[in-house]
């Protein structure tokens, strides 16, 4: 029953963050009765956008509009009236509470204050009869429920609401085969009624069976929207997910041939994450790990500086064997990692730029355990000239940089603390277009002083222009290794979707 | 470098959008009301501390005119510290602590439990036959043991700080009734009691060893790498794991210098009453945790003063003064202890936060760090 008119439509949302822009012109338009997709790799903003619906963010610029008229969403609950319901990732059910009360939370029936019981199980058991699960009773306890059935719930109290349109964030995270079977049947009834979806997911075999359109979205914009999921291939959607948003121009850099090996990983492998790595890099040489979200690229990085505990194989670092599951003695080694969450993994926000500069390598300027902290800001006052980080200042709130200005400052500690082995996760997310410019010649720079890199990068362009070597990841394993310039974007692209394909088949 | 970026003109400031508001002006003199200015410097700690210097000034106030000479007289003043002192050397330690985003609920059951195990018949009968000292050293190193013992798990055993700490109040509380028998242990070493009890320069041993306890903390917090590595742990645990700081060590070596700040605070509980009892410092966590919070460091951890937890704790003192020179109510001191928290607490956020509008709402949406402390490997 998918009408042609939309129901809802946001046309050039804009979203700033202190430091990012998490938004950047988003247009979507989403029809009563269908399913609509929403693509794209992390951080693409997903997630903002979803909390932009449901009224959990304000946006900055832009108009949001149901059934044509335009609307405020300044709170959840003005989300909810204007009949938008959200089922987050991390399901918000309360576990101590019953399934009857959970479907009502916020919403309870009640007469002068007390909670009408009765009413109200009949009313969830009800719902729970539409949603095909009638064996869950309204009194049992939330927390005594699968993953599966606390999902139920959670769809329960959108329809309590009289959603028109439910947002579903990953729903099928935490669900096995039969369960997502059973959550596209509801989806269908849901539709069938009338109710439009927003459904979001990294999977893409299932936006075949379930979406009726899809919205791709890169770096906070709409790559593309309203495409028809019977009309767009794999291919399209992962190039439009991975592709260039813009040239990267990056001249090919010479690597000395007998340069000698810095970094050697031999057969590294975590359970249940990856295995059979094999990984050498020399002096001056940038190798890549090409591959999509979820392939164990990160994971590689982490076991490799020690931050993950690995199960088999070895990471030698000049010729050192380094143990197992040991930062500091990586950290000791010159093995730097600068981690893919920003903010959350790599600063003290609340600090100044020159006590995170110098978090690794402060106890190097201290004299006997006593701090000399104005060293510490000479010493970060060169870094920031060298790194072309204006204005100069080694106390100011590292918060208040932007992203490419944060990211700056972890290649400095690494730089002040001196390494041999740096470690780059999606060095360039969350980073304005002039200041990737810079962090990809500081790279080069890096690498040319001898410093052997390993890149990776969800944009498989950019992992491309970067390194010298590439390694395509898929399902935590090591599909290809070759030289940059003997591989393109369609061929990793290949590699990626084979190997899926193979993995499908095994299950 | 011969590469060649056709984006390179995009460096100006002008895509780097967060920036360009306070990139365009110098910056030493930042226009408007920009976050700039305060947030360097010597001034942020004045401006931090200013909430409490206010309260503390206040209650000076209402001191001199509801008590007046008594309360002005020099020997009230060093009154107020030594009564201050053994709260004060339990919230220093509890400061370095709460500082790395943990708690210590243990710290007056480990005082009850060093005092006993200080003063019991044979530890009295070896300070006879040594030098009172043993008795000193008893209680320290009982209270690092304890304070050891909190810092193995949480850092190793990965027990969420406040279950840990409290099964550690619970414990030690118990291990001090079995080993007096819920008797009173009194003190027969006069060597020790003399000792606590006189004074070097006119001014009374117990502040002389508050004040070096505290200058020395506030120099191992403030300028050493000890100090650095618990901000950092309490500001974000994950990005100092990562930098390679030795989180779980760290954490156990915070743990025990908390638990040898309880010892020597013993040692002074002793002195002043001259006995060692498990009933000493009941409910003492409670008002250590007031003063190092009214002092304006953060539960969440990543932000500690050693000169808030002391004026914290001198407020209390100083209050508590008051009211018995004033012949006041001790039920009524407490009343006002409770409004004193919450009035120091919320003027500590709106000069913290430099008197803007919403203040109030950042007390409240302030998101802890995601990672736990414990987790991971390292």
């Amino acid at each position: 029953m998918v009408t042609a008119d939309p129901f809802l439509t946001m046309h050039g949302i804009v979203k700033h963050f202190p430091g990012a822009k998490a938004l950047d012109g988003v247009d979507l338009d989403v029809r009563a009765g269908e399913v609509h997709c929403v693509l794209g790799q992390n951080g693409a903003g997903k997630s903002t956008l979803i909390k932009v619906l449901s009224g959990a963010h304000g946006h900055d610029a832009g108009a949001i509009r149901i059934d044509g008229e335009e609307v405020t969403l300044a709170t959840p609950a003005a989300a909810l009236r204007a009949g938008i319901a959200t089922m987050y990732q991390e399901l918000d059910v309360v576990a101590g509470l019953t399934v009857a009360e959970n479907i009502f939370l916020g919403n309870e029936r009640s007469v002068a204050g007390l909670t009408r019981r009765q009413d109200a199980a009949h009313a969830a058991r009800d719902l729970l009869v539409r949603l095909g699960h009638p064996e869950i009773s309204p009194h049992a306890e939330v927390g005594t429920l699968s993953a599966a059935g606390q999902q139920v719930v959670s769809m329960a109290r959108a329809l309590s609401r009289d959603a028109r349109l439910l947002i579903m964030d990953e729903p099928s995270a935490v669900l096995d085969s039969e369960e997502v079977d059973n959550l596209f049947r509801v989806v269908r009834d849901l539709t069938a009624s009338g109710i439009a979806v927003i459904y979001i997911s990294h999977r893409l075999e299932e936006i075949r069976r379930i979406g009726d359109r899809i919205t791709v979205l890169k770096d906070g914009r709409t790559v593309a929207s309203g495409l028809e999921v019977a009309q767009t291939s794999t291919r399209e959607l992962i190039t439009l997910m991975t592709g260039r948003t813009r040239e990267y121009a990056f001249a090919r850099r010479e690597v000395p041939a007998e340069a000698q090996d810095v970094l050697q990983v031999v057969d590294l492998a975590v359970d249940g994450l990856f295995s059979g790595v094999d990984l050498t890099v020399r002096a001056g040489q940038i190798v890549g790990l090409a591959g999509l979200v979820g392939a164990g690229r990160s994971e590689i990085l982490e076991t490799i500086a020690g931050a993950r505990r690995r199960t088999a194989g070895t990471v030698t670092v000049d010729g050192v064997a380094l143990p197992p599951g040991s930062v500091p003695r990586a950290v000791a080694a010159g093995v730097g990692l600068c981690p893919e969450e920003r903010k959350s993994q790599g600063l003290i926000l609340d600090e100044p730029i020159f006590k995170n500069l110098t978090l690794s390598s402060f106890a190097g300027f201290a004299r006997g355990g006593f701090l000399r902290e104005h060293a510490e800001r000479a010493a970060t006052a060169t870094q920031m000239q060298n790194l072309q980080l204006r204005p100069a200042d080694p106390d100011r709130a590292i918060r208040t940089l932007s992203g490419g200005n944060q990211q700056k400052v972890m290649l400095g500690r690494w730089l002040e603390h001196g390494c041999r082995v740096l470690l780059l996760d999606e060095p360039t997310r969350g980073v304005d277009v002039g200041a990737r410019a810079e962090i990809y010649d500081l790279i080069g720079q890096l690498a040319d002083s001898g410093t052997a890199i390993v890149v990776v990068s969800s944009e498989i362009p950019e992992v491309l222009a970067l390194a010298d070597t590439v390694l395509v990841v898929a399902e935590g394993r090591i599909v290809h290794t070759g030289p940059a310039t003997e591989i393109d974007e369609h061929r990793v692209l290949d590699l990626v979707m084979d190997s899926d394909a193979l993995a499908e088949g095994h299950r | 470098m011969t590469q060649d970026h056709p984006t390179s003109e995009t460096q100006d400031p002008v895509t780097d959008l967060p920036e360009t508001a306070e990139a365009v002006p110098p910056p030493e003199q930042p226009v408007g009301g920009q976050d700039a200015p305060r947030r360097r410097g010597l001034p942020t700690s004045v401006v931090r501390n200013l909430g409490l210097v206010i309260a503390f000034l206040l209650l000076v106030v209402i001191g001199v005119v509801s008590a007046g000479d008594r309360f002005v007289d020099g020997g009230n003043a060093l009154t107020i510290i030594s009564q201050a002192a053994v709260i004060g050397i339990i919230s220093i330690g509890t400061t370095f602590v709460i500082t790395t985003g943990g708690i210590d609920l243990s710290v007056g059951s480990v005082l009850g439990l060093a005092s006993v195990w200080a003063t019991t018949l044979a530890t009295q009968a070896m300070a006879d036959q040594y030098h009172w000292i043993v008795i000193v050293f008893t209680a320290c190193a009982v209270g690092a043991a304890c304070g050891l013992v909190n810092g193995i798990l949480v850092a190793y055993g990965r027990i969420v700080a406040f279950i840990a700490t409290l099964a550690m109040m619970v414990a030690a509380r118990g291990l001090a009734e079995i080993i007096s028998n819920k008797q009173t242990q009194i003190v027969e070493n006069n060597g020790l009691l003399d000792f606590l009890r006189s004074s070097v320069l006119k001014i009374p041993m117990v502040v002389w060893v508050f004040a070096i306890v505290a200058v020395l903390a506030w120099i191992l917090l403030n300028r050493t790498t000890f100090g650095r590595r618990t901000v950092a742990i309490g500001g974000n645990p994950e990005a100092a794991r990562l930098a390679g700081i030795r989180v779980r060590e760290h954490l156990l070596a915070v743990y025990t210098l908390g638990g040898l700040c309880v010892g020597l605070a013993a040692v002074l509980m002793i002195g002043r009453t001259g006995v060692g009892t498990s009933t000493h410092g009941y409910m003492y966590e409670l008002d250590a945790i007031a003063a190092v919070v009214v002092g304006g460091t953060l539960l969440i951890g990543g932000r500690g003063t050693i000169v808030g937890t002391v004026l914290g704790v001198l407020i209390f003192s100083m209050l508590l003064n008051i009211f018995t020179l004033n012949n006041l109510s001790l039920s009524a001191q407490l009343v006002t202890k409770g409004a004193i928290i919450v009035i120091a607490v919320l003027l500590q956020q709106r000069f913290a936060n430099g008197g803007r509008p919403g203040w109030w709402r950042q007390i409240f949406t302030r998101t802890p760090t995601p990672t736990p402390v414990q987790g991971g490997t390292s």
